[in-house]
């Protein structure tokens, strides 16, 4: 199956970014959604890529990133998600807990 | 003035039976090898056929032999029965043996059915839900021959039905009080009986099948598959509306959304303070899922429409829970735990798979001709209910078009729960603008689309947005309003307005996870009482036997 390579850009909180160069959570064999964060000062920037077999939902791609990005309140960050079917709902939940285990954040 | 002849069902009746003995030779009990001669003795051809299946047990060693008779002495069959689950259903329209069906539920045909139907080989007739099919078999579709699967059978006919009963008395009683031919295969022919179901004057003829019949575990689901985001969905229903309304009579549809929330009572609902408050009494199949809030002592009371493959010995052994024989076998059936479904149960929880803008919902798909089953009793407002209890008088209260439509008088209300994913595997919404289920009407050539629920009777839709409380709204502007606020990601859920949204909020007719101060990232599968088959064994004690497909140790 073709992939689809997708690429988002979004203004975020200059300094908001995660302490460690790069963080890595999830598998994308067993799992839905891989995502690797990495640090990167770009104004506040967060720029996400997206590889996934689903076509033709860019824009909720779009909608959901635009949300996590807005309500995390992260910035200066790479995001890079390697997906495997995740629904909308699941690509926020694994977002906000790559995230939070990238902050050191409680996940128990 | 010419007489007229009072008993020509009678005389039918006799006809038959002289034609079966003459066929066969004396006697009820007839040899396995002599079924096809007796079907083409007893059944003539455009006869209305009762040939029993529903969800679990099936009559298909009867199923089969009917393919064998001779199409040309047999055929233009009017096939009025529960459901159509096997090849055989189908090779009967094939041959031309069948030519008409009217039924509730097809399961795993329903796209051979729908194939049939396009081909002109299957006329449709009404598709129903039990009860109404129930009904029906006494008014205007009256089996001229039942076709039914027991356990057992003693010397006598006398029927034994066990744990599987279902719908054999009522497809019996249907055909044999109006002069029918009932004929019953049993796996076993033995002395005497564990009990009798069915009594001996009532069963014509009696086949023993070289083999078992074919019994579905339709409603077993492995725990190992439920995911987080259904249990986000079952956390949010028991904090928002079980324990909001206090609810104690429950139906939960099939499906591994009410799995979730069985698997949730004993530890998130244990932890809410909610035992003895909730889930008290069921209508349910015995779905194993339940065993682990059983064993905590959360479930006074489970009526069954039909047993469950493996459960068995459990059942027997919580005889305070379940119904149990005077012999100590349990009991199941269809049409009481129906009845019980509709009248007697507060609130009905369950899962689809399109919920429209206006609430309407559906498990249909263009080329798929699934039915109904008997979600639709349960999944309504039974408008016939006169008795009062807490929830359903809160629930009443709280609707909002009854100044509208009613005025003052005070009404009750069943609370009519649909669980949805907005978006499900392959990205399929879950919030369509147009059900499928008209594209199906279309093809199929039916009266209406096949609606399971109706939007005008959903209280409350939960999905891993939010809570919308419907049945609060005052007309269905504002329904539809809610509908968008809680479908997420969906064309529908995009359309919502995030100031009305607010509006909702406040007015409490939408919740968030944080309105009912729940933690999302709380949604792990580590909150299931059981996350395998093999737990649920463990907390039976061992009295489960899951079928094999299920065991993966």
């Amino acid at each position: 199956m073709a992939l689809n390579h997708l690429e988002f850009s979004y203004d975020g909180v200059a300094g908001a970014s995660i302490p460690a160069d790069w963080s890595h959570s999830g598998v994308v064999g067993s799992g839905d959604m891989e995502v690797l964060l990495t640090r990167k000062a770009q104004g506040g920037k967060v720029v996400v890529k997206v590889c996934t077999p689903v076509c033709g939902f860019d824009q909720v791609w779009d909608k959901v990133l635009a949300h996590f990005v807005a309500e995390s309140g992260c910035g200066d960050l790479v995001i890079e998600i390697n997906d495997n079917n995740a629904t909308p709902f699941i690509v926020s939940l694994r977002l906000q807990q790559a995230l939070s285990e990238a902050r050191g954040g409680d996940l128990q | 003035m010419q007489r007229r002849q009072w008993d020509t069902l009678h005389q039918d009746r006799m006809q038959r039976l002289a034609a079966a003995e003459q066929a066969v030779g004396p006697g009820k009990i007839v040899a396995a090898r002599d079924t096809v001669k007796l079907l083409e003795a007893v059944i003539q051809p455009g006869d209305k056929v009762n040939l029993e299946g529903c969800n679990q047990k099936q009559a298909d060693f009867l199923a089969e032999k009917l393919c064998r008779v001779d199409p040309k002495k047999v055929y233009g069959l009017h096939f009025v029965q529960s459901s159509i689950t096997l090849d055989s259903h189908i090779r009967l329209f094939e041959k031309g043996i069948a030519e008409k069906i009217d039924f509730s539920y097809s399961g795993a045909k329903a796209g051979a059915l729908a194939e049939g139907v396009r081909s002109g080989k299957i006329k449709l007739g009404d598709i129903h839900t039990y009860l109404e099919l129930f009904g029906r078999y006494f008014i205007d579709l009256i089996p001229r021959v039942a076709l039914v699967a027991a356990y057992a059978a003693d010397r006598e006919g006398n029927l034994y039905t066990g744990a599987n009963t279902e719908d054999t008395p009522v497809i019996v009683e249907a055909a044999k009080f109006k002069q029918g031919i009932v004929i019953a295969q049993v796996n076993q022919i033995v002395e005497h009986l564990p009990r009798v179901d069915i009594p001996a004057d009532w069963v014509d003829f009696v086949v023993e099948s070289p083999r078992p019949f074919y019994l579905e575990p339709l409603f077993t689901r492995d725990p190992a598959l439920i995911t987080e985001s259904q249990i986000l969905r079952a956390m949010m229903a028991i904090k928002g509306i079980y324990a909001e309304y206090g609810v104690q009579t429950v139906n939960h549809g099939i499906g591994f959304d009410t799995a979730a929330i069985e698997l949730l009572l004993p530890t998130y609902g244990e932890s809410l303070g909610l035992k003895g408050k909730i889930c008290s009494s069921f209508a349910l199949n015995p779905h194993p899922t339940l065993i682990p809030a059983i064993e905590s002592g959360w479930v006074e009371n489970i009526c069954c429409f039909g047993g469950e493959l493996g459960m068995e010995e459990y059942v027997a052994a919580r005889p305070d829970v379940f119904w149990i024989g005077p012999d100590g076998s349990p009991r199941s059936n269809r049409t009481y735990a129906q009845v019980a479904g509709h009248y007697a149960v507060d609130m009905f929880v369950g899962g689809t798979l399109q919920i429209d803008a206006d609430g309407n919902s559906s498990t249909a798909t263009a080329d798929r001709i699934a039915g109904f089953g008997g979600a639709p009793n349960m999944g309504c407002d039974p408008r016939g209910r006169r008795h009062a209890s807490d929830a359903w008088l809160k629930c009443g209260a709280e609707t909002g078009s009854t100044a509208e439509t009613l005025g003052e008088t005070p009404r009750g209300r069943r609370l009519v729960v649909q669980l949805q994913e907005t978006f499900r595997e392959k990205m399929k919404p879950g919030f369509v603008d147009r059900l499928d289920a008209w594209e199906l009407r279309d093809a199929a050539g039916l009266a209406l689309p096949p609606v399971m629920i109706y939007g005008d009777d959903v209280t409350h839709i939960v999905t891993e947005v939010g809570i919308a409380y419907l049945h609060k709204c005052r007309d269905l502007e504002e329904r539809r309003a809610a509908i968008r606020a809680v479908a997420g990601y969906t064309e529908i859920g995009m359309r919502a307005d995030p100031r009305q949204t607010k509006d909702l909020r406040r007015r409490g007719i939408v919740k968030m996870p944080a309105d009912l101060e729940i933690d999302p990232a709380k949604a792990k599968r580590s909150l299931l009482a059981a996350q395998t088959i093999r737990d649920l064994v463990a907390w039976s004690g061992g009295l489960y036997h899951p079928p094999g497909k299920f065991k993966n140790w």
